[in-house]
């Protein structure tokens, strides 16, 4: 099970995949590695389903592999699946609209003007070393239980790195290339627009990926410590009847969509960065 | 004074700039006439860029010490192209406020035909040589017609060869379009082939100053007149004239001084 912490440095893109041997069998030699790949996966499923099969692995622990997936067409034949799904997508979604607005307009007022770095920058700097999870009590006393302090806790998760990497990346361009957009011409509006955004944006999406990270992490740590709906709820739910299918469905489920907005931003990348290649 | 104020681009008046203590800019006096090409001497820290700035409007300068009539733009040593903007985009953001949507392509086109850089409208600056850039970066400078070029070592960090092609380019395009240019260069060469009045700056003030009536064509290093020239310049540089045989010998350079500038 995949973590929703990224595990690999953020700084750029994905690193290449091994030195191909000599031209004529690059194709065959890729695929074969990309097969190899999959044996251990493969082999690990078929060990567990084995171990359940046999009884050494017993169902209240962990389901096997059969039962999981039993488990998931059932789940979403009923709709079930379903609704805690879009419920969960609302919340992240939400939580890191409010938090990228707030991340990426203080970014800006930081570091596009003195006064607005001085009152901006050092708050920030001292709340970035607080860990966010450990609001919730104050969030709950603030808020109460509802939908709030959830998307309240996702938003803070979302700013923090959107703010630090969108600030670094205004600061990094070079001062050279705004003098030449000014003898251009350009007005403040059009300099926005054509140099300090895309100047920053590399940096920016460093960002926004390490926030999609932490928002879903932070819906996880939401919807475990109180939820009536969503994922976490349909996974505590489970818990209560030992159901281990459903909570490894549920898991399972936050896994995939994850992955699904980190490749989004590495589509993104793609596109926004075309002239760094 | 004895010109009308039209034919004057800009005009500067006991100019004076410190950085902290360090007083760089004494007084400055100069004058530019339209479409006179001029080119600004001086050794490092003399404070050649920072005149530079002051006349791009980079830097504030009171209005009774520094005043340019009409468009001012800048090549700069680095060709300071957006990297993130396609050559095409990087030269028609130079006449965005000025030229109208619809003719604003030709335009680029023909700035960037003017130096054959047509095939690169669409590669990414990153994709160009050193030489490419700053030709990109000419093109920029003089899209929108200005009155006042001003170029800031623009070929100092060429290669030889390719400087002396921007040499004979850089000639061209000022018969075109005929801009007023300042240079600022520390070669002293560079300055008395392409320019027709040079200027040495020192102490803070223009301390020098020499007219190139002889035509561009006939301005080969072995002619009399420019050798003796080269040793006032560098004499008044405070640098003992040594004899020229790096580039007076080779037979690029000299075709160039030849070639360059038909005037």
């Amino acid at each position: 099970m995949s973590s929703f912490v990224p595990t690999q440095p953020l700084t750029g893109p994905a690193p290449a995949p091994a030195p191909a041997e000599p031209d004529v069998r690059r194709p065959r030699r890729l695929r074969l590695s990309w097969l190899r790949r999959w044996v251990s996966p493969v082999v690990i499923v078929a060990v567990w389903q084995l171990l359940s099969s046999t009884g050494v692995l017993p169902e209240q622990k962990i389901a096997s592999p059969a039962q999981i997936a039993t488990r998931a067409a059932q789940l979403t034949a009923d709709g079930t699946l379903g609704a805690a799904t879009v419920i969960s997508v609302q919340r992240v979604f939400l939580g890191f609209v409010v938090g990228a607005v707030l991340g990426l307009v203080l970014a800006v007022a930081a570091a596009l003007s003195r006064i607005g770095e001085d009152a901006v920058d050092p708050p920030m700097q001292m709340l970035r070393t607080l860990p966010h999870f450990g609001l919730i009590p104050l969030f709950i006393v603030w808020m109460g239980i509802g939908e709030s302090p959830k998307i309240a806790l996702i938003a803070m998760g979302v700013a923090f790195p959107l703010y630090l990497n969108t600030f670094a990346g205004i600061r990094s361009i070079d001062r050279k290339v705004t003098e030449a957009a000014v003898t251009m011409g350009l007005t403040r509006r059009q300099r926005l627009r054509h140099v300090v955004v895309p100047g920053a944006l590399p940096q920016s999406l460093v960002g926004l990926r390490q926030s999609l990270g932490v928002a879903w992490l932070s819906l996880i740590v939401a919807e475990t410590v109180s939820a009536d709906s969503g994922l976490g709820y349909m996974i505590n739910h489970a818990r209560e009847f030992l159901q281990t299918d459903v909570i490894v469905v549920g898991l399972a489920v936050y896994s995939i969509l994850g992955l699904a907005t980190d490749s989004l931003v590495r589509l993104i990348e793609r596109k926004a960065l075309a002239w760094r290649s | 004074m004895a010109l009308v104020n039209g034919d004057l681009v800009a005009q500067v008046r006991g100019h004076h700039r410190s950085f902290g203590s360090t007083r760089v800019l004494q007084g400055v006096d100069l004058t530019l006439r339209r479409g006179e090409f001029v080119a600004l001497l001086g050794r490092s820290g003399s404070g050649k860029s920072t005149l530079l700035r002051s006349l791009a409007g980079l830097d504030p300068s009171p209005r009774d010490e520094v005043s340019v009539t009409g468009r001012t733009t800048v090549s700069f040593q680095e060709p300071r192209l957006l990297p993130w903007r396609r050559v095409r985009e990087n030269v028609e953001l130079a006449v965005l406020n000025t030229v109208d949507a619809r003719t604003r392509p030709d335009r680029v086109r023909d700035a960037l035909g003017e130096v054959s850089l047509t095939e690169k409208a669409d590669a990414w600056p990153g994709q160009l040589s050193g030489g490419q850039a700053q030709r990109v970066s000419l093109a920029r400078a003089l899209v929108s017609e200005p009155d006042l070029l001003l170029l800031d070592e623009p070929f100092s960090a060429l290669d030889a060869l390719t400087r002396i092609e921007m040499h004979s380019l850089v000639t061209q395009l000022w018969e075109r379009h005929e801009p007023a240019i300042l240079l600022v260069t520390h070669d002293v060469d560079e300055a008395l082939a392409l320019a027709d009045r040079v200027l040495v700056l020192e102490d803070g003030q223009v301390a020098r100053e020499w007219q190139v009536s002889l035509p561009r064509a006939t301005r080969s290093p072995e002619h009399h007149q420019v050798a003796q020239l080269r040793e006032e310049v560098l004499g008044a540089l405070g640098v003992a004239p040594a004899p020229r045989d790096d580039l007076a010998d080779s037979p690029q350079y000299a075709r160039h001084l030849k070639t360059s500038g038909a005037a």
